[in-house]
């Protein structure tokens, strides 16, 4: 009959109002915000921010400054300035490291990019949200002593995600020590045989060229050696 | 302690009366119907619009909770930390409006949108000086010509409404103000043929005649409300849905339906103008509710006659009433979707009008029986002559929902 739907409607509009008062079986969808936070979900993602590793954020940057997130960076809010000399990463390599890197909020469109790109698992993507800021230029524009937050930080945001992270970089320092440790044994193994064969030559006979030419040799092997763990 | 209540019932009327005798003493004669008129005019403009502004906050709070929300409960009084639950809203809101700028399109009719919301709400407060709001409060009581009185100017909002849509040269505005006048062009013979078994019923057109006849009492304790007859229950209904539609409420608020022509006719107004729209338009909802109330109600007279229950001041009855009603149009808001314009005419003219009709009928019928037939038959063969057409005619607007057949898909 007409009219009957009217009442069922109102019925199930009374039923929230009322519910909304008593929270168990109708929970308020919203919460009064400053006051009241929910937990940020996992997949949240606002701005991207810089990983370090170390106590000193600077020192600690794990970006190389190969700005590879720069040419992706499809608004081109990064900007980067590669430093001249050279210091040790995570892997005690030698590598660049940002001077400068800026990125501008207001330009950022969130869209991970960046992240997806860094071969270095140096930039990833925060949850902080209260960015509002009276100075809309210089404000949203931040530095990367802004930027860079310890990897406890996003552990604890992205927690899935910053396992996988990790345990990447844990293979990759692992290839690094045994490459490390490769390298070694094979220097020592080359230098080794290159005493051998200079007590031998010099057992043989005063040819004082002959050692310089034979000896690396034996390093070949040892890098192949050394290949297959990376594989 | 009853004659305390009495002095309550009566306090408005004593009080004028009392400040019209202070004032008789030094005031020249020909003032005294001004000032008189005043006096009368003074709590309407105090407590209706006062009551616009609580019913806004009551609104937004109520439609919060309908939606799992909690609605606004921040605004209370500044620089300190009490928030009353939000209902220092309507402050802010009324500040805000006041200093906002008013634009006005360079190619609107200056003069037709500037008159526009003035001749928007003039004829709406009119509207409140015929209504009885308490016994001896009518501040124009018209014994031959209230109710037309009433419609009368009620209808003349219309041609503020198109004042507004045209002179603003917008295609929104327009098109609110041609769907605002076919609306309520539709609705008002329903709204008019529903109120009129009433005037059938009592033989008057005066509100206060019409309150007055429903004062007997039934069984020693019913108050004879015209709601309790069957012509009454539907009439009542019939008015409320036509009232709503008259006073641009949801599910007839297409005249400002947001989501297609932004706020209809008074899409190019802001500020105070804007204020005026909103609060003409729920002056109009409260003006009508008051009529619904005077005609099918009771209009200020409680529903039992019982001790308690008739020491309340009549003015308390009728605001009690109003803000029942107002309640329920809110519920509604929070309950139904607006309708397509098409079903709001087919509604008006292919159901409510009938309905009209036939409630005319039985009214007729109700008075004509009313000697020979006792109220135990009486009652049931008149509602029967309204349920059942109630029935026919609402068959073709139930929803009829067929389970969809994908041909090329399956």
């Amino acid at each position: 009959m007409l009219g009957t739907g009217i009442l069922k409607g109102m019925a199930v509009t009374a039923k929230n109002f009322v519910g909304s008062y008593h929270d168990s079986e109708h929970p308020l969808t919203t919460s009064e915000y400053p006051e009241q936070r929910i937990a940020p979900k996992e997949n949240a993602r606002q701005f991207p921010f810089l990983v370090h590793d170390t106590e000193d954020a600077m020192k600690g940057l794990r970006c190389v400054a190969c700005q590879i997130c720069e040419k992706e960076c499809p608004p081109q809010c990064i900007y980067i300035v590669k430093s001249k000399d050279k210091r040790a990463d995570y892997k005690g390599q030698m590598q660049l490291y940002p001077v400068t890197f800026d990125i501008d909020l207001s330009v950022c469109m969130s869209c991970q990019i960046c992240v997806e790109v860094c071969p270095f698992e140096a930039i990833k993507m925060d949850t902080e949200f209260e960015l509002s800021n009276t100075d809309r230029f210089g404000g949203l524009l931040v530095n990367k002593h802004q930027l860079a937050k310890p990897n406890e930080h996003y552990r604890k945001i992205h927690p899935t995600e910053a396992a996988v992270s990790d345990a990447s970089l844990a293979v990759e320092v692992a290839k690094a020590q045994a490459k490390a440790k490769a390298d070694v044994e094979a220097k020592a193994k080359a230098a080794a045989e290159a005493k051998a064969k200079a007590e031998a030559a010099a057992a043989a006979g005063p040819i004082g060229t002959a050692p310089t030419a034979p000896a690396p040799k034996p390093t070949a092997p040892a890098a192949a050696s050394a290949a297959p763990p990376a594989a | 302690m009853v004659e305390l209540f009495a002095k309550l019932d009566q306090f408005p009327v004593t009080l004028k009366a009392w400040i019209m005798g202070v004032l008789q003493g030094f005031l020249p004669e020909w003032t005294l119907p001004l000032v008189s008129a005043a006096i009368s005019i003074t709590p309407i403009l105090a407590v209706f619009p006062l009551m616009f502004a609580l019913t806004t906050v009551i609104e937004r709070k109520g439609l919060g909770r309908i939606q799992n929300r909690i609605g606004p409960n921040r605004v209370g009084i500044p620089l300190t930390d009490i928030r009353l639950w939000g209902f220092g809203q309507f402050i802010a809101d009324g500040i805000k409006s006041l200093i906002k700028e008013d634009v006005v399109p360079r190619a609107a009719d200056k003069v037709v949108h500037f008159l526009a919301p003035i001749a928007l709400l003039i004829p709406v407060l009119l509207t409140y000086s015929v209504l009885p709001f308490g016994r001896n409060m009518v501040p124009l009581d018209l014994p031959q010509t209230g109710l037309l009185f009433f419609f009368a100017v009620g209808a003349s909002t219309e041609l503020s409404v198109f004042m507004a849509g045209w002179s603003s040269r917008n295609k929104y505005s327009l098109f609110g103000a041609m769907r605002a006048i076919a609306q309520m062009v539709s609705y008002e013979i329903p709204l008019i043929l529903s109120s009129l078994t009433v005037v059938m019923i009592t033989g008057t057109l005066s509100l206060t005649a019409i309150v007055q006849s429903q004062s007997g009492v039934h069984f020693g304790f019913l108050h004879n409300w015209h709601l309790f007859t069957p012509w009454g229950l539907v009439g009542f209904f019939l008015f409320l849905t036509a009232a709503a539609a008259e006073a641009n409420r949801t599910p007839f608020d297409l005249p400002e339906a947001e989501s297609e022509i932004i706020a209809g006719y008074f899409t190019e107004y802001s500020g105070f103008k804007f204020a005026l729209f909103f609060l003409a338009e729920y002056l109009g909802l409260f003006a009508m509710c008051g009529l619904g109330i005077t005609l099918f109600l009771g209009g200020w007279l409680p529903p039992l006659n019982i001790a308690p229950l008739t020491w309340i001041p009549s003015w308390c009855w009728f605001l009690g009433k109003l803000s029942a009603l107002i309640v329920l149009f809110i519920w509604l808001r929070g309950t139904l979707p607006r309708l397509r314009t098409d079903q709001l005419m087919g509604f008006a003219w292919k159901f409510l009008l009938p309905m009209t009709l036939i409630n005319l009928v039985v009214a007729a019928l109700w008075y004509l029986l009313r000697d020979s037939l006792p109220l135990y038959a009486r009652w049931p063969l008149c509602f029967a002559m309204l349920a059942v057409p109630y029935w026919l005619l609402g068959r073709g607007f139930e929803a009829k929902f067929t389970k969809r057949e994908y041909r090329f898909a399956n």
